[in-house]
């Protein structure tokens, strides 16, 4: 068995108060090793973009505890005060709405990444072609992502999320704009990812046809997980 | 990696509106200032041009611009007796509404003694007056060419001279003409009623002046002058320094203050507008910031964004505003004057106002959460 990249321990939120309370996510328990490609499903509202963001460090557990690449993160109260920090080091994100900054281009959208975790200038413009390479838009570079396919500003996100060599990558409905053809792409891609950059990816999705590609699938219904099961 | 540039050029159709709006309203302020330094340089152009050392004026007034002076003619010469003085000029100052070729004219009239203190300083072009009678020198601004002929009164005088960028305090043009031609011309304007009194012998004569101008040999202690001027219990004496200050201080002082708290207000407004730009810009780029902080960005870079723009837009803005007045400034009716310490002044003032300005769009800016990014 592989080391745990992500470790969850009785991982909670709500939102609100009283009344108003919703929780959505309750009591998580949840293990995901390096090289694999994890699905997230259930229903809409069941929680999964709030396990997302919580793993993310982009909205604060109610309760629990967060171990990312075996560094302690959450424990009650988040132990790293610098957040950004912290996703910047660790994390890539790829959103359903791709979230690429329009006024760069698309090697600067992955350039800025780089230059924040601290590559020099050529560096980052280095890394930023061979990912842009590596993922088959190249040639779109110097283009506007207002001026790319939704394929292709999809593969910009992921090269972008790529960019700092990230141990976790959370893709949150990463295929929802995308034909099969395309979405199978994107997850072969992801399952390079996983092996090759040791890394732990976790995807929610509702595509039935992505199912199969994927090395473990978790269920939630009403902010719990249900089971664990093998897919392929 | 320079984001507020790169943020411009994707909107540079809208930066450069925005710009062009602010860098009028701007323009605007540094005219204000402009405006206000001309005036103080045209009020002293006619304080200056003579240039003498001496203001002697009627006895406990503050003539002769800033309250009426009048004293006899003859003080002239007692004065030009005082031990210290070089010489001495006997001068006359009104106001005269001309009428040129059916154009009405408002001018200043000098009436000074050739070859004495208060004639005009240089000459832009022509001769000084050489005549005893009806020769002038006009201002520039009066529109009156060299060697024209009009008539004020009953005669008619010739232009032999010009001056540049002399003018009163209201900013009408100077005519230097004799003492012996202003002091008639003065006599037939104040009409009928003067004319009976002077019959009587109690004031208004033509043998009156509003002041006598003087220079001191070298050396000479002034203020023992004023002193022993002084003790003719009709006159008064200051020395230029005085004579300026004062003018600044009756003629100048209004319109300083006005022109000032019309300036700050200016520029308070100029803040609230830019401070809105910036605001709404921010809140055009929520999501984009969002981002910026999801992917790991520190404050510093989303507050340098704001902040670089709101300096960008304030620089360019102020120096187009500065340089269309500046292509301007000659055509204004009156004269602007930029100098190079306002323009510096107010150059950190705009900075300021900007820094200020995008206060509120920081706020917003950093209070965005980096959630805001996910979802539709
Ligand atoms: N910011 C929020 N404030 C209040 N309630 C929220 C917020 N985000 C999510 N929720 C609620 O939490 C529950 C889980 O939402 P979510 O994680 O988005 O589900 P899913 O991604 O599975 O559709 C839902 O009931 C949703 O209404
Ligand atoms: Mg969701």
């Amino acid at each position: 068995m592989n080391e745990a990249i992500v470790q969850l321990r009785g991982l909670s939120k709500h939102y609100g108060e009283g009344t108003t309370r919703v929780d959505a996510l309750k009591e998580v328990d949840l293990d995901i090793s390096a090289g694999s490609v994890v699905g997230l499903l259930g229903p809409s509202g069941s929680g999964k973009s709030t396990l997302l963001n919580l793993i993310g460090a982009i909205v604060d557990p109610s309760a629990g505890l967060i171990r990312l690449d075996g560094e302690l993160v959450y424990d009650g109260r988040w132990i790293r005060k610098d957040l950004r920090r912290l996703r910047l080091e660790k994390i890539g994100f790829i959103f359903q709405f791709h979230n690429l900054i329009p006024f760069l281009n698309v090697s600067e959208n992955i350039e800025i990444v780089l230059e924040l975790a601290g590559y020099t200038l050529a560096d980052a413009r280095k890394r930023s072609l061979e990912l842009l390479d590596y993922l088959q838009v190249a040639d779109r570079a110097q283009a506007k992502p207002s001026q790319l396919s939704g394929g292709q500003a999809q593969r910009v996100a992921i090269a972008r999320a790529l960019a700092n060599r990230p141990r976790i990558i959370l893709a949150d409905e990463p295929t929802a704009a995308l034909d099969f053809e395309r979405a199978t792409i994107v997850i072969d891609l992801l399952h390079r990812v996983a092996d090759e950059q040791h890394a732990a990816v976790i995807v929610v999705t509702h595509d039935e046809k992505i199912m199969p590609r994927l090395d473990e699938i978790h269920v939630l219904r009403d902010g719990a997980l249900m089971e664990k099961e093998a897919a392929g | 990696m320079n984001l507020a540039i790169r943020d411009i050029r994707h909107h540079m159709g809208r930066f450069v509106l925005t710009c062009l709006g602010l860098a009028l309203l701007l323009g605007v302020v540094v005219s204000m200032v402009g405006i206000y330094r001309g005036l103080v340089s045209d009020a002293l152009s006619l304080v200056r041009a003579p240039a003498p050392d001496l203001w002697v004026v009627e006895g406990k007034t503050r003539g002769p611009f800033a309250e009426a002076s009048r004293i006899p003619f003859d003080m002239r010469d007692a004065i030009a007796r005082i031990d210290g003085i070089a010489e001495a000029g006997a001068v006359t100052y009104q106001s005269l509404q001309l009428e040129i070729d059916g154009r009405i004219l408002r001018a200043f009239v000098v009436g000074y003694e050739p070859g004495r203190p208060g004639g005009p300083a240089n000459l832009a072009e022509g001769r000084p007056i050489e005549r005893s009678h009806f020769e002038i020198v006009a201002d520039r601004r009066t529109g009156i060419p060299l060697a024209a002929k009009f008539k004020i009164g009953a005669d008619w005088f010739t232009v032999v001279g010009r001056t540049a960028g002399q003018v009163d305090s209201a900013g009408n043009p100077t005519i230097y003409m004799t003492l012996k031609d202003a002091q008639k011309i003065q006599f037939q304007q104040e009409g009928a009623a003067a004319r009976n009194l002077a019959v009587r012998g109690e004031s208004g004569t033509p043998n009156q002046v509003n002041a006598v101008l003087a220079k001191l040999k070298p050396g000479v202690d002034r203020l023992a002058l004023v002193q022993a001027i002084e003790r003719w219990k009709h006159l008064s004496a200051m020395t230029q320094n005085d004579q300026e200050a004062l003018l600044l201080q009756s003629v100048v002082e209004k319109a300083r203050k006005q022109i000032g708290l019309f300036t700050a207000i200016l520029l308070v407004v100029s803040t609230v507008i830019i401070a809105l730009i910036i605001h709404t810009m921010t809140l055009d780029k929520v999501r984009e910031i969002a981002t910026l902080k999801l992917i790991g960005a520190p404050d510093r870079s989303i507050v340098g964004l704001i902040l670089q723009q709101a300096l960008a837009m304030g620089t360019i803005s102020f120096s187009l505003g500065a340089g269309l007045l500046f292509l301007l400034a000659g055509h204004f009716p009156r004269r602007v004057e930029i100098l190079p310490g306002d323009i510096i002044a107010l150059a950190s003032a705009v900075a300021l106002a900007c820094v200020l300005a995008s206060m509120l769009g920081v706020r917003h800016a950093l209070k965005i959460d980096p959630a805001q990014a996910l979802g539709g």
